[in-house]
């Protein structure tokens, strides 16, 4: 059976590209603490060893859209083409391409299906930054095969925040069961506090620092019944009009377990949005 | 209301650097040719399969034609795909983040709870 390597939960900043790569005049001054703080966490993927990379994240109304928006998606497809003209237009980033793993998405597939969850699926998926953010910040030589899951944060009617968290549980044991002698990482992507086109946008620190501070406490001590207490689809819209992106941190949360501390907790007060970054090693990960 | 057909012109006009600049020169015109020859287009379908009821009122209409991305928050367009594609028309005329300072502040009077982007 194959191996949970690393359980790894991070914010998507997709500013994160150009102000690591721009020079003299044009790099802000924030970028050299924020690439300590990446190249750090990416030492704890780089150490996991992975093979494969099941790859949490949200589309952002690129490929799916309102006349057919599913809740939960796996992509299944021997590649995945990458980011998208207004993320090039905005963010700078690069055209990517990436490897599938087609047996561990048709393992998801088959048994998250059998296991009460509804899956979707795409054979054919540009994928967007919420998935390659991670790839520039983690694993920036891009070679190794992904399963994207797409979720949800951004079109409602949403699934709830315990949804997200059973979907996690789930994914952890669907990896676990997969017959292959592989190390897999599992790695997604969300949002601390956020305001996007509305009046907190782009401020000096997130727009709701208090929930930011919260929300790392929860995530670092793998406090699910705190956080669900807490958080409803509802009080999601008073830290920021796109805090529903925090539902990704929360189905990490369920990847790595009830109680399970994060072995690498390191945080960046950014403007416009606090960064955060969370590895855990599983019992029996190490080589 | 017509919110569904708010984001529909929002996302096709954003995904497509034509219709960006189009857009950014020439709202009215772009809003009366959008709206008769793609508001009834199913994506992703061939161009023969139209819809026959989508669109939009003379309050949304006013909004397009005027860029006026407050006016589009307070109708409930879904605030990221206003925020992405106006980013896209009028950053370049302003200096770093001045453009995206400027659309917060004109903002400032609306309080929690937001308008429902539900569609």
């Amino acid at each position: 059976m194959a191996t949970v390597a690393a359980v790894i939960a991070s914010t998507h900043h997709p500013f994160y590209y150009r102000a690591s790569t721009s020079t003299g005049a044009d790099r802000p001054p924030f970028a050299d603490e924020w690439v300590a703080k990446i190249e750090a966490f990416r030492a704890t993927l780089t150490q996991a060893d992975p093979d494969v990379l099941l790859m949490v994240g949200s589309d952002h109304f690129h490929q799916l859209w309102l006349d057919n928006m599913p809740q939960f998606l796996v992509g299944k497809a021997p590649v995945f083409d990458a980011n998208w003209y207004n993320e090039e237009r905005e963010f700078g980033l690069p055209r990517m391409r990436l490897a599938g793993q087609e047996d561990l998405a048709a393992h998801v597939l088959r048994e998250g299906l059998d296991a009460g969850f509804d899956l979707a699926f795409s054979n054919e998926l540009r994928i967007d930054h919420s998935v390659t953010c991670p790839i520039i910040t983690l694993r920036p030589q891009a070679d190794l095969p992904i399963v994207p899951v797409y979720t949800n944060i951004f079109a409602p009617p949403m699934p709830r925040p315990s949804r997200f968290v059973q979907l996690g549980r789930t994914l952890r044991q669907l990896v676990e069961s997969w017959p292959a002698d592989k190390r897999v990482a599992i790695i997604g992507t969300g949002h601390l506090s956020l305001e996007l086109g509305g009046p907190r946008q782009f401020g000096e620190h997130g727009p709701d620092p208090e929930f930011d501070r919260k929300a790392v406490t929860w995530i670092a001590n793998g406090d699910i019944d705190g956080c669900l207490a807490e958080v409803t689809l509802d009080s999601l819209h008073a830290p920021g009009n796109a805090t529903h992106g925090f539902m990704d941190f929360m189905l990490m949360m369920g990847v790595a377990g009830d109680g399970a501390k994060a072995d690498h907790v390191d945080t960046l007060d950014l403007f416009h949005t606090m960064e955060a970054y969370f590895t855990w090693y599983p019992e029996g990960a190490s080589r | 209301m017509s919110k569904y057909l708010l984001d529909k012109f929002l996302y096709t006009v954003d995904r497509d650097p034509q219709l960006v600049e189009r857009y950014r020169d020439d709202p009215a015109g772009t809003l009366d040719w959008w709206e008769q020859e793609m508001a009834n287009a199913v994506l992703n379908c061939h161009p023969a399969e139209r819809s026959t009821w989508l669109r939009f009122t003379d309050e949304e209409r006013r909004a397009i034609r005027e860029h006026d991305h407050v006016g589009l928050f307070q109708l409930g367009a879904h605030p990221f795909l206003t925020l992405t594609l106006f980013i896209a028309m009028f950053e370049r005329d302003h200096g770093p983040l001045e453009y995206q300072l400027a659309y917060a502040r004109a903002m400032a009077h609306i309080q929690l709870p937001y308008p429902d982007i539900a569609t």
